[in-house]
């Protein structure tokens, strides 16, 4: 009980990621307002994120600008700088959710336009009756 | 020849779609002759790539000159310069119907509509070379993100549809990350090959199952793979007919392709296959599941084009099917069934892409005397039903064939029975429609006169022609197709 109590603590941050993810995926499955289920992607997608992020962090790590001379005489030690490439990575990821979102806003606008509702009941329901 | 050919291949279509953007805002006359240009001169060039690699065998291309593991690299061998062929010449023979079609439904728009339309192309082009774990989910969410666009600017409940295929792509893709995102946690590299080579030392760790996990289950949403199929057919049968002729034959394709790249250049077949049997046979089972569903659901359509988008899911289950396998007969079907049913789903939605232009619906009720309106038309379609019911003559009896000598080979005779029903399907879904092209809807033309002949615009001709040509003739050539190309592109087990 004792080792899963610590287990839990030491990597908090994996199990923020993991309980993000399932909020996000409940918003996308369970709300009915489109404008939700975006937000829902949007926490889903920010989960990953903090996933990279923790990936790349160290206790105690310093900032990965590191002096030439330095790194090539190889006096720098790989766990006293947190990885930045996760970081990087993250970047292009933020990118490409800002895209989807963008994407998902321009189409909801045309749905809105469409069927005057947001709502995924109400626009079925005004479907039907035409 | 020139080295920097399979770069080049991409970059057309990339280009082309700016210039068309911004040439097409002072005439839309400049929008077929860019398109069609950048189409068919990375068309050519994927042609000499091909020929180069089934020459000399693999070769990397070093973008930038980043030398990998660090830089994106990539990888031409015989299957993804196989994959790239398929894709310039699949994108260009759909742009001749694309560009009429277009015309009439978007009239103004589009340069818009075609400057996304080369952006996909070109996303799916890199997808199939690079060499990049993440390099590959980028290129993934620009094809996703251009789909999304296109399908949205369909009529009527398109953009509804376009939605829920934005949050279920999203979610894939997200999948797809996580995947890649536990592979470099382990392995510290994102190269595909630099992942090969560091992960036999970490076989038994749960991390390396929880990537397989993500990156297969994230494609299969991708790929439309039956339990997760749900966004694909309303997102296919509401795009604008000119979308939907590019998008269906390539996109679940392509994330096929990816899969066995997946299994066979990051993972190893040991791995995925001899590792965990239990599990392998369970996937062929859920194969076997997509492909009576998929094609039962198909049956209980009354529209051309929803019933294609079902038979496109059944055709995932078999490619899925045959890859997992497992065996080098099922793989060389799985593979040769790329080729073929890309060609097969080009030729059903050119026909209801010329269907649609003239009748402006593709639902049943409306398709009655289509043979004396449309009979060229319709031949074709009759070349492509024979083709995917898997008579002789045609290409799609040879995949067939060898998924099926696979699936005895594997001793699975679940699949073996999934693929001979659902050929007895499709062949009654087609004769269905072609019973009723041949028929006269009696309520309707009592007293009328014969309807006119007016078949597909001169535009969407060759197209047509060209495409049910091809069905035949690899069918005819199937021999020395599969031994010259198909046996080197499948990946060594």
């Amino acid at each position: 009980m004792d080792g899963w109590l610590a287990d839990l603590v030491s990597k908090y941050n994996y199990w923020i990621y993991v309980v993000l993810m399932m909020i996000g995926f409940y918003a996308m499955i369970r709300k009915n307002n489109l404008v939700k289920k975006l937000i829902g992607m949007n926490i889903f997608q920010t989960a990953i994120i903090l996933f990279y992020i923790s990936m790349g962090a160290k206790r105690g790590g310093g900032i990965p600008i590191v002096d030439k001379a330095a790194g090539l005489a190889g006096a720098i030690r790989a766990s006293d700088i947190v990885n930045p490439l996760p970081h990087v990575l993250m970047l292009t990821a933020i990118v490409v959710s800002v895209s989807v979102t963008g994407v998902a806003l321009a189409v909801m606008l045309k749905i809105y336009k469409g069927y005057g509702s947001i709502d995924e009941d109400q626009i079925l329901e005004r479907i039907k009756k035409s | 020849m020139n080295h920097n050919l399979p770069v080049l291949t991409l970059t057309f279509p990339l280009l082309a779609a700016f210039a068309v953007n911004l040439l097409g805002k002072i005439s839309k006359k400049h929008v077929a002759p860019w398109t069609l240009a950048s189409l068919a001169l990375s068309a050519a060039a994927s042609l000499l790539v091909l020929a180069e690699v089934l020459k000399n065998g693999t070769f990397t291309y070093t973008v930038g000159g980043w030398r990998a593991p660090y830089g994106i690299e990539l990888v031409l061998d015989p299957l993804s310069a196989l994959m790239l062929v398929l894709v310039s010449w699949v994108a260009l023979i759909a742009t001749c119907s694309a560009l009429p079609s277009i015309k009439k439904e978007m009239p103004g728009r589009e340069h818009l509509f075609f400057s996304l339309y080369l952006i996909l192309i070109s996303g799916m082009m890199g997808l199939v070379i690079t060499g990049d774990a993440f390099n590959l989910y980028v290129l993934l969410e620009i094809t996703s993100i251009t789909t999304y666009g296109l399908i949205a600017m369909g009529k009527g409940r398109a953009p509804l549809s376009s939605f829920n295929y934005i949050i279920m792509g999203t979610v894939g893709a997200c999948f797809y990350l996580l995947g890649v995102g536990y592979l470099y946690l382990v392995t510290g590299t994102l190269n595909m090959a630099d992942i090969a080579s560091a992960l036999p030392s970490f076989h038994e760790s749960p991390t390396i199952a929880t990537a397989f996990c993500f990156l297969m289950v994230g494609l299969w949403i991708k790929m439309a793979f039956f339990p997760l199929h749900g966004w694909l057919p309303n997102a296919y049968s509401h795009a604008p007919a000119g979308a939907s002729v590019l998008i269906a034959p390539l996109m679940t394709k392509v994330t096929v392709y990816l899969m066995i790249r997946v299994i066979f250049s990051i993972f190893s077949p040991q791995y995925a296959f001899l590792a965990h049997p239990r599990i392998q046979t369970l996937i062929v089972w859920a194969a076997v599941v997509a492909i009576v569903a998929a094609s039962l659901i198909a049956l209980s359509q009354r529209d051309l084009v929803k019933m294609l988008t079902y038979v496109v899911i059944a055709e995932v289950g078999y490619m899925v099917g045959g890859v997992w396998l497992g065996n080098e007969k099922g793989l060389t079907g799985a593979v040769f069934h790329i080729v073929n049913d890309a060609l097969m789903t080009l030729c059903f939605f050119l026909v209801a892409s010329a269907i649609l232009y003239r009748l402006g619906s593709a639902r049943f009720e409306n398709l009655h005397q289509l043979f004396r309106k449309m009979p060229l038309t319709l031949a074709v379609l009759v070349v492509g039903a024979l083709s995917v019911v898997g008579v002789p003559p045609t290409c799609g009896f040879f995949s067939k064939w060898y998924l099926l000598l696979g699936g005895i080979e594997a001793g699975h005779y679940g699949f073996v029975a999934a693929l001979i029903f659902s050929s007895l399907v499709n062949a009654v879904l087609f004769f269905r429609v072609l019973e009723i092209a041949f028929s006269v809807n009696h309520d309707e033309t009592d007293g009328e006169e014969l309807p006119v002949r007016a078949d597909a615009p001169a535009a969407m001709i060759p197209s047509l022609l060209i495409v049910a040509l091809a069905l035949l003739a690899i069918g005819f050539q199937a021999g020395p197709f599969i031994s010259q190309v198909i046996r080197l592109a499948v990946p060594a087990l």
